[in-house]
């Protein structure tokens, strides 16, 4: 097992670049595997230093409806589990740096069959997984035995998680800690710079892992002021919704790679 | 005459109704499966329910408002009839019917209602399936000057149009919920990302007992005053407990509130009666106890109806409040440890049993009490006549007389 992961890699190297990562979310699958897949291969050139996907589930309860309706298509087209490891294998053969982390809910893991699943998961080449409803409460589940197959379990840190649960949150965390800027679910309201940045310094206080920033964040110039102070910023939604106005996978392919073009411009000029 | 009570036996089942365990596990079920915006909401609501549970100025007022507003003890019926026309044991009814707004749903949307008062939130959301919960939460919100929001699935808004305008017309804001496949189940997605959003000001009172811990306990709890009513009443009617009893299981809080008073009285049987839609061979049912497996939805480890990839499958079911593809978590465990029975009523002995009540004992029922009758007719001419079980009749028909007056073609 790599002591070493690549989360750790990527952000020590944006860290001695002095900029925050750009993290960049799409569902596995949609609209299809294929153009999917593409989308995927092509994250990294326009300027996505580590790469969500996400495992499509009928019942997405922290996520808005732009992802909810992504999860609906892509199991529409047939994505299942093991197609999105298909997917991360496949994009491996092609990239060995990106770091690559799978995000999802906890059942089709559940139902997949959890040491299989982490097997799998770190055989094709998964850096870290976020489970949305898998709180610290429950580590047992998931968060150790992946710790165990050298995957890193990604926390997620809220407006609402206050100083006295901050610690057991932390606790087994590794990778980064994902700090959602909004009590809310995903593509909802923008974030308040100000109490972002707040929330931010106090994490800081209990962790040495890189945070991110995420939920609400869709433009340039929003990656640009919250990456001033964080070590990462995540935009979903928007990304999504480029698939879902796209007229045809190949719009679906340019339109999301366009919009990482200029998230990473943003990221670029944010210190 | 010598009332045996719970606490005289050491019987096999003395553990079970120790559950819940601090962490709200039912053996491996339960659990607080959520994210963590709601873990802190979920502790707070922990916090205030064990200060107020055992806190005997909370249970005077809750006692007060089941008594004078919604008109408890609901009566033990004996369906004397009905019991001679099927040939076999005393069928007795739990008349959750005759409560204000017609279903057990209020005992809890009381209790939960006033947790929100004490808690301080303003507003109260609920996710409804057949409505009768979100009558029933909009009645308490609309008594206690609570703003209200309803979800309910888009294809239960139409079927169930009726209590859709009873909600209106009590002042609450019914929201139809568009996404998935139209249901309970996504009303409580929808429900959940809603509390996500608004948790600093927002109560959300879960209609049963599913959910993350402590709602599975909370509303079970709330519920258990049918089954304390029943054990009670059985004693003083029928001179002993009942041989069985009987409940629909749709998450299951009619049911849990029945039987958890009786999971020690060992000689007490149980029966927990599944949608079973078309037939548990068509796929078209509500049955995860009995064609379903262990999984994660909805905060809560429990049995439901996914496919092989984990991908929560459609359900059916005549009934819009059984129309759900999980079950409490107390539920699966009480199938595992084998102190309860669960089985199937498909959506053509349900209606049958609904006319037939209606025929025999001028009792409308509501489709979802209708598969608890529907399984009284297969049990009760296999039992003696000197035999007693309790069905809980939870819920009453009126809502459905749309429904059935379809299948019977006839548009109003």
């Amino acid at each position: 097992m790599n002591t070493v992961s690549r989360l750790d890699q990527r952000f020590a190297a944006l860290k001695s670049e002095n900029r925050p990562a750009l993290v960049t979310y799409i569902t596995a699958g949609d609209t299809s595997f294929e153009s999917s897949l593409e989308i995927l291969k092509g994250l990294p050139a326009a300027g996505a230093d580590v790469i969500e996907l996400g495992m499509p589930f009928t019942d997405p309860m922290a996520d808005g409806p732009a992802i909810q309706k992504a999860a609906l298509r892509a199991l529409e087209a047939g994505q299942t589990q093991a197609k999105t490891l298909e997917m991360v294998r496949a994009f491996r053969q092609h990239d060995q740096d990106t770091p690559l982390v799978l995000m999802g809910y906890y059942n089709p893991i559940h139902r997949y069959g959890v040491e299989r699943f982490l097997s799998d998961a770190a055989s094709a080449g998964i850096d870290g997984l976020i489970v949305v409803d898998l709180p610290p409460e429950h580590d047992e589940e998931l968060c150790l035995p992946a710790a165990r197959h050298g995957i890193n379990f990604i926390r997620l840190a809220t407006p609402t998680t206050d100083a006295k649960r901050l610690p057991k949150v932390i606790e087994n965390a590794s990778g980064f800690i994902y700090y959602v800027s909004v009590a809310g679910v995903t593509g909802g309201q923008a974030p308040t710079p100000q109490r972002v940045e707040q929330a931010v310094g106090q994490l800081r206080e209990h962790t040495q892992l890189p945070i991110a920033v995420g939920f609400g964040i869709r433009s340039a110039e929003q990656a640009a002021t919250i990456g001033r102070f964080s070590d990462a910023i995540v935009v979903g939604t928007a990304l999504v919704e480029c698939i879902e106005r796209a007229a045809t996978p190949r719009d679906a392919i340019e339109a999301v790679h366009d919009l990482t073009r200029e998230l990473a411009a943003g990221v670029r000029r944010a210190r | 005459m010598s009332m045996p009570t719970q606490a005289d036996k050491a019987s096999k089942f003395s553990d079970l109704a120790q559950q819940p365990d601090s962490r709200g596990h039912f053996g491996p079920y339960g659990g607080r499966f959520v994210s963590e915006t709601l873990s802190f909401a979920l502790e707070e609501l922990e916090k205030v329910y064990a200060s107020l549970r055992d806190d005997p100025e909370f249970q005077a007022d809750f006692d007060y408002d089941l008594k004078h507003y919604v008109g408890r003890p609901s009566p033990l019926y004996h369906a004397d009839r009905w019991s001679r026309e099927l040939g076999g044991a005393q069928i007795w009814l739990k008349r959750e019917d005759l409560n204000h707004t017609g279903a057990h749903k209020v005992n809890n949307t009381i209790g939960q209602a006033l947790l929100a008062k004490k808690a301080g939130k303003p507003r109260v959301i609920a996710e409804t399936g057949a409505g009768q919960h979100g009558v029933a939460t909009a009645t308490v919100a609309a008594r206690l000057g609570l703003k209200c929001d309803i979800y309910m699935g888009a294809e239960d808004v139409e079927r169930q149009k009726l209590n859709v305008y009873r909600m209106r017309l009590l002042g609450a804001n019914v929201i139809a919920v568009e996404s998935g496949s139209r249901t309970l189940k996504d009303a409580m997605n929808e429900a959940m990302r809603d509390w996500v959003t608004n948790v600093d000001d927002t109560f959300y009172i879960i209609g049963t007992v599913a959910g993350p811990h402590p709602y599975p306990e909370m509303v079970r709890d709330f519920n258990a005053v049918v089954g304390r009513e029943a054990r009670r009443q059985s004693l003083e009617q029928i001179g002993r407990l009942p041989d069985a009893l009987i409940a629909c299981v749709g998450g299951g809080s009619n049911a849990m509130g029945l039987f958890y008073p009786f999971l020690q009285d060992e000689e007490v049987a149980m029966y927990g009666v599944e949608a079973g839609g078309k037939g548990l061979e068509t796929g078209q049912h509500a049955a995860p106890l009995n064609a379903g497996q262990p999984g994660v939805l909805h905060g809560n480890r429990t049995y439901l109806m996914s496919d092989e990839g984990g991908q929560i499958i459609d359900t059916h079911s005549i009934s819009a409040g059984l129309d759900y593809p999980g079950v409490g978590p107390e539920h699966a465990w009480l199938k595992d440890v084998g102190r309860v029975n669960y089985v199937t009523a498909n959506d053509d002995k349900v209606l049958e049993a609904f006319r037939e009540l209606t025929h025999v004992e001028g009792i409308m029922p509501a489709l979802e009490s209708a598969h608890a009758l529907a399984y009284a007719k297969v049990l009760a001419p296999t039992m003696r006549t000197d035999e007693h079980l309790i069905v809980n009749l939870s819920g009453r028909g009126d809502k459905d007389i749309l429904t059935v007056a379809k299948i019977d073609g006839i548009e109003f």
